[in-house]
């Protein structure tokens, strides 16, 4: 599904934050990426979304190599990743109701017509009811938010899925919550998974294989669950 | 609960720090006096402009010689001025044209500034560089200079002077939308609607240019009394309204000549209704400021 070849990516080309980083994610399969604060794998999920254009090396998703980056990245291409990040607050916009915010990936992708269906669909996987769909973000709580945010993820039904520290900021019923609704999700569409984050007793339970991040931002395999 | 057992902190005076309550009161105090103050006198200052017209008429080229320079009475509020016209009835027309002028070119502006700054930004790379030089260009040049340049191109009237205040003020706008764009271009909610499939046209008109909206608007309002003046002034240069037709800067220039001679009336009266709904349009824009940004209370920038 996702071929990461030899990545250099960073901030500041003299200094990139990571050297040659290798990573796969076949389909279907579940990979937990794990490592200390500043090591990179935020940076590299980013990369793996199409956010972020790597310096050097090479990104295969679904067989395809990918050209460009962001906006310069086919949309087919970016909505195959769907993408929930670590501070559900920054990642929504605070002008959008959070039926919105989960309509916004069809309505940007000219499917308006599947907006009242997928939302009451997906609000509902996620346990969001219908009174907190018509609330903005800053009058739900961070739980109640990432909770959106997945949905938002899941809307266009994403063959790769990707949790950059989706729970780091969650309570351990919100996140198995969440947890249950993306293994809902893949167990029903047989999307992949790339999961990152510092709770290594998580992410060995939840994904089939996780891969160690060394400060020095080179990845190697350490475990399989 | 082991934390309850501990000392409590010893109490660190923090002066500098903390504001004593009576101070803080005072000060909301005055603030909400200053906002009804500047509500008040706008509000009246609309009503006279938009009502006097209809109820007093004014003849424009009418001339009262026998009542020429008349000090303020109860038949003339104001005084008359030296060809005997009253003054009141000149002044609330002439802030009827400032007002339009500074509304209808605020607004010019602001729409030119938002779109050019919006570009830059959302476009960014060497578009933004290139622009944003062109902006510093424009602003390198005195806005009444600029402004001098473009109302002479044209005959005088309220629309040449409209499009030079609106020629002439974008940059800031532009300035303000183009900073603010680029702080929230990289918040993660932009990076989830890319991930989302959204152009760039649509995360421009549907994420960046709604956030910035509450600064520009604010911007607009602060942009208002710039406009006032810059009419004002372009006529006092007799460049900008025809000097027949009343206007705050034309009569106080028509004045110049008579206080020499010790008649204070005909300059203080336009000059007042420059300044005070300058100042209440300014007074309720800095209100809104503390809204949008309670952290910058203290200066009131215009």
């Amino acid at each position: 599904m996702l071929e990461l070849r030899a990545i250099t990516a960073g901030y500041d080309r003299r200094a990139p934050v990571l050297r040659e980083v290798d990573l796969t994610v076949a389909d279907g399969e579940s990979v937990g990426l794990l490592g200390p604060s500043g090591c990179g794998k935020s940076t590299l999920a980013r990369v793996a979304a199409l956010l972020h254009r790597p310096d050097a090396g090479q990104v295969r998703l679904a067989g395809e190599p990918v050209t460009g980056f962001r906006h310069r990245a086919p949309r087919a291409q970016r909505t195959a990743v769907g993408v929930v990040f670590q501070q559900p607050r920054l990642s929504a916009d605070p002008r959008l109701t959070l039926r919105d915010l989960v309509a916004e990936p069809l309505r940007a992708t000219g499917r308006a017509a599947h907006v009242p269906e997928r939302t009451a669909d997906l609000a509902r996987t996620v346990g969001l009811g219908d009174d907190l769909l018509t609330r903005r973000p800053h009058e739900v709580s961070d739980g109640q938010l990432q909770r959106a945010c997945l949905a938002r993820a899941l809307v266009l039904r994403p063959r790769l899925l990707i949790c950059d520290e989706m729970t780091a900021m969650l309570d351990a019923s919100t996140t198995a919550a969440l947890v249950g609704v993306v293994e809902a999700y893949r167990a029903d569409s047989g999307a992949a998974l790339l999961a990152v984050g510092h709770d290594r007793v998580l992410l060995e339970r939840w994904c089939d294989r996780v891969t160690e991040f060394a400060a020095s931002g080179t990845a190697s395999e350490a475990a399989v669950a | 609960m082991t934390h309850t057992t501990a000392p409590p902190a010893p109490r660190v005076p923090r002066e500098g720090w903390t504001v004593p309550a009576g101070a803080r009161r005072r000060r909301r105090d005055y603030r909400a006096l200053r906002v009804r103050t500047a509500a008040a006198l706008v509000v009246a200052l609309a009503l006279a402009v938009l009502a006097v017209p209809l109820l007093f008429p004014l003849d424009q080229q009418a001339v009262d010689l026998a009542n020429k320079l008349q000090p303020p009475s109860a038949a003339h509020p104001f005084g008359t001025d030296d060809v005997g016209r009253d003054v009141l009835l000149r002044c609330v027309y002439g802030l009827r044209v400032s007002l339009l002028v500074g509304l209808v070119a605020a607004l010019v502006a602001s729409v030119l500034g938002v779109c050019v700054g919006a570009l830059a930004a959302a476009v960014g790379g060497t578009t933004d560089r290139l622009v944003m030089r062109v902006v510093d260009a424009i602003s390198s040049v005195p806005h009444l200079l600029l402004g001098v340049f473009i109302v002479a191109m044209f005959r005088p009237g309220v629309w040449p002077v409209i499009v030079s205040v609106g020629l002439t003020h974008w940059v800031s706008t532009a300035r303000i939308v183009r900073a603010e764009i680029h702080s929230l271009r990289s918040r993660p909610f932009i990076d989830a609607a890319v991930s989302g499939g959204a152009s760039r046209w649509r995360v421009a008109v549907r994420h960046l240019v709604p956030g910035v909206w509450p600064q520009a608007a604010l911007a607009a309002v602060l942009m208002v009394p710039h406009a006032i003046w810059h009419e004002s002034a372009l006529s006092f240069l007799g460049l900008g309204i025809p000097p027949h037709q009343a206007s705050l800067g034309t009569m106080t220039e028509a004045a110049r000549g008579s206080l020499l001679a010790g008649d204070w009336w005909p300059t203080l009266f336009p000059g007042l209704f420059i300044v005070i709904p300058t100042l209440a349009i300014a007074g309720l824009a800095g209100a809104w400021r503390e809204r949008i940004n309670p952290r910058r209370r203290s200066e009131l920038m215009l």
